[in-house]
């Protein structure tokens, strides 16, 4: 084991070479693309014994990354924003097709305007795709996330694909230490993978991606939800696996003095670590507020979450993402999903500063609610 | 040459009866043998021969989508050989949609890179699979229903897109172009492909009685007059080195081939003069 102070790209890499992946088809993107540079050195230097597929668009990489799971091997990719997009119709033949492949996702806007700051618009627009979301907080995080992402994919009762998410820039190009664990700990963590369901092997001829017509395709998405609703449970389970042998734990959803809050916010990604501190802020002045953290958007963690809130009287959503005319997606869900008064709160797109005063005012507004839905930080003129 | 007794690509089918598509891709599995893993591209193909729960393949096969057979190919190539399985012949078919439209920036990638893999377009000149809209390997003159005659139009408006020196132009090793109906030389074209290390490309002329308008049974006479008149000529490119692989001894009118096709039934003499002379132009390019 060694600490280095590196960026939650660094990190990801790390976690990738680590999972020592046979195929890592990446194309570059502000804010990811230092991670397809660190992943072309590893291979180049011998560190990872991958073949680095330098494809010509975020498309194709993510066509080649089920091309060569589906033939057998562990695989990763990254992307960001509009490379997200441009992957969209086959993040949903990924899932579709189960083969378990983990991506990173440096979190960005979409255009139009062009933006090439965080929020998590390009995530939270491939929710139905089928695939796990894990947005991560912190450098640490991230390489732990993505360690586990493939033990969580690869779990038979699971196989679908995962996307770690991390803030661009807030998290991508911001250094911290990192504690980078032994190749030998990682592989008792996560041996190699064999592939049992489908796989391209000219001993056992098999088809993968077929037609299904109406007889068969309604079964084949019901199967991806009951793999959707079995990550629950392996994700729990991976997660105190991981506690044992590196000693971070993690959970689905991380509450944060929500026992006797009267009002919590919720949030995903590196925002949390915001809320936080304004959490103890407003903890001395006497003011009950707590945070839960939402690491596990899909599988949406509902039962972890009615009752990490159950106590409370009000929830304030924070989203970085916006479903025009409804608020943001978290929000949406919660509302769905959680019987508690609840307020929406836009934050931070296209890389708009979330302040301390933003996280102040989204708790006031929450205690003293004028509408459903309100923008924070929007300039007033 | 010995055509092996073996059919890769099973019977039972959901092919049209005389469906080209199906005849080059039994062809193309002879050549390879077992020893193969495919990639399809959406399509006729890919639709007519893995209706779930059943399939035609008896070799390994792939589907993802339409526009990224190449990616597939590329991925599928990367994690074999990564695997040490460096003997495993890889071949990816796309029809023309699939290959020389909305696949073309993923195929030139893949090509480009150089992945030991084999891609065959399997060329019937329209998006058959939907019910025959104008590609852009649709030739002049062609009636789809994209490109309708009509009291303004007299069919398809532009030539067919010259995708195999697109391919050549990648400088890969082996590019080639074939009929269903010359099937030695086809199947010659395809071993060389597979035996070649590095990236080859072949372009195979596969006539469509549904698209093009003709009785089933005619299918191989359709291919066989495509190339006799000089309307698709056969050659192959091998490290850099143009080669025509079957010379007509005297090319037939194209009016034949024009004339047996519903098609093209609706043009007129100086249309069809029209055509006669893009296809000396060819054949002079080529030296037919």
């Amino acid at each position: 084991m060694t600490k280095e102070v590196m960026t939650a790209n660094k990190a990801v890499a790390e976690a990738a070479r680590l999972a020592k992946p046979q195929v890592i088809p990446v194309f570059p993107i502000t804010p990811q693309t230092s991670i397809s540079e660190y992943l072309a050195q590893y291979v180049a230097d011998g560190d990872v014994d991958a073949k680095y597929v330098k494809v010509e668009s975020e498309h194709s990489a993510i066509s080649a990354a089920v091309g060569a799971s589906g033939a057998g091997v562990r695989v990763f990719t990254a992307t960001s924003s509009q490379g997200l997009m441009l992957m969209h119709e086959i993040l949903f033949a990924a899932a579709g097709m189960r083969v378990p492949i983990v991506m990173a996702d440096a979190n960005r806007s979409i255009s139009a305007p062009l933006s090439i700051w965080n929020d998590q618009q390009d995530s939270i627009s491939q929710r139905d795709a089928g695939w796990l979301q894990i947005y991560v907080e912190n450098g640490q995080e991230a390489l732990d996330t993505t360690l586990m992402a493939y033990k969580i994919a690869e779990n038979e009762n699971v196989l679908l694909p995962v996307m770690v998410c991390l803030d661009g820039f807030i998290l991508t190009h911001t250094v911290e230490p990192v504690e980078i664990p032994d190749q030998s700990t990682v592989d008792k963590f996560l041996p190699p993978y064999t592939p049992k369901h489908a796989y391209l092997d000219t001993n056992e001829p098999m088809s993968i991606g077929t037609l299904a017509d109406p007889g068969y395709y309604f079964e084949a998405r019901h199967d991806m939800e009951v793999a959707m609703e079995n990550s629950i449970d392996v994700m729990k389970k991976t997660e105190e696996e991981f506690e044992q042998i590196f000693g971070r734990k993690y959970d689905l959803v991380e509450p944060y003095k929500c026992d006797d809050a009267e009002i919590i916010l919720v949030a995903m990604g590196s925002v949390c670590s915001t809320i936080r501190v304004i959490v103890d802020e407003l903890r001395e002045s006497g003011e009950k507020v707590g945070l839960l953290k939402i690491r596990a958007y899909r599988p949406f963690p509902q039962k972890d979450i009615v009752e990490a809130v159950k106590n409370c009287d009000k929830l304030a959503i924070v989203d970085k993402n916006i479903s025009f005319g409804m608020g943001g997606a978290l929000y949406t869900d919660m509302k769905a999903k959680v019987d508690k008064e609840t307020y929406g709160f836009i934050v931070g797109l296209g890389g708009r500063d979330i302040t301390p005063d933003s996280i102040k005012e989204i708790y006031n507004k929450t205690k003293n609610p004028e509408k459903a839905v309100t923008w924070i930080g929007l300039k007033e003129d | 040459m010995k055509i092996p007794e073996e059919e890769l690509l099973a019977s039972g089918h959901r092919g049209c009866a005389g469906c080209g598509a199906s005849i080059g891709v039994r062809l193309a599995l002879k050549a390879l043998g077992r020893n193969t893993v495919a990639i399809s591209a959406t399509g006729c193909l890919e639709v007519m021969t893995t209706p779930y729960p059943e399939t035609a393949w008896e070799i390994p096969w792939i589907h993802v989508a339409f526009e990224n057979a190449g990616a597939v190919a590329s991925g599928v190539e990367s994690a074999l050989r990564i695997q040490g399985k460096d003997d495993v012949n890889v071949v990816a078919f796309g029809g023309d949609g699939g290959t020389v439209d909305i696949g073309l920036q993923s195929l030139s990638g893949a090509m480009e890179r150089g992945h030991n893999l084999t891609y065959i377009c399997y060329d019937n000149e329209a998006y058959m699979n939907t019910g025959i809209q104008r590609s852009a390997s649709t030739p002049f003159g062609a009636h789809t229903t994209t490109s309708p005659k009509g009291k303004n139009s007299f069919g398809e408006d532009k030539r067919k897109k010259n995708m195999p020196m697109i391919m050549a132009a990648h400088g890969i090793p082996y590019v080639a172009t074939a009929s269903i109906s010359y099937p030695e030389d086809f199947m010659k074209k395809v071993k060389k492909a597979a035996e070649i290390d590095g990236p080859a490309y072949i372009h195979l002329n596969q006539p469509c009685t549904t698209g093009w308008g003709y009785e089933p049974e005619k299918t191989i006479e359709m291919g066989r007059l495509a190339v006799e008149t000089g309307a698709w000529v056969l050659y192959e490119i091998e490290n850099g080195e143009f080669k025509v692989t079957y010379r007509p001894s005297e090319r037939k009118p194209v009016k034949e081939y024009l004339e047996a096709q519903k098609r093209f039934k609706h043009l007129n003499d100086e249309q069809k003069e029209q055509i006669q002379e893009h296809v000396d132009e060819q054949c002079y390019e080529l030296g037919v």
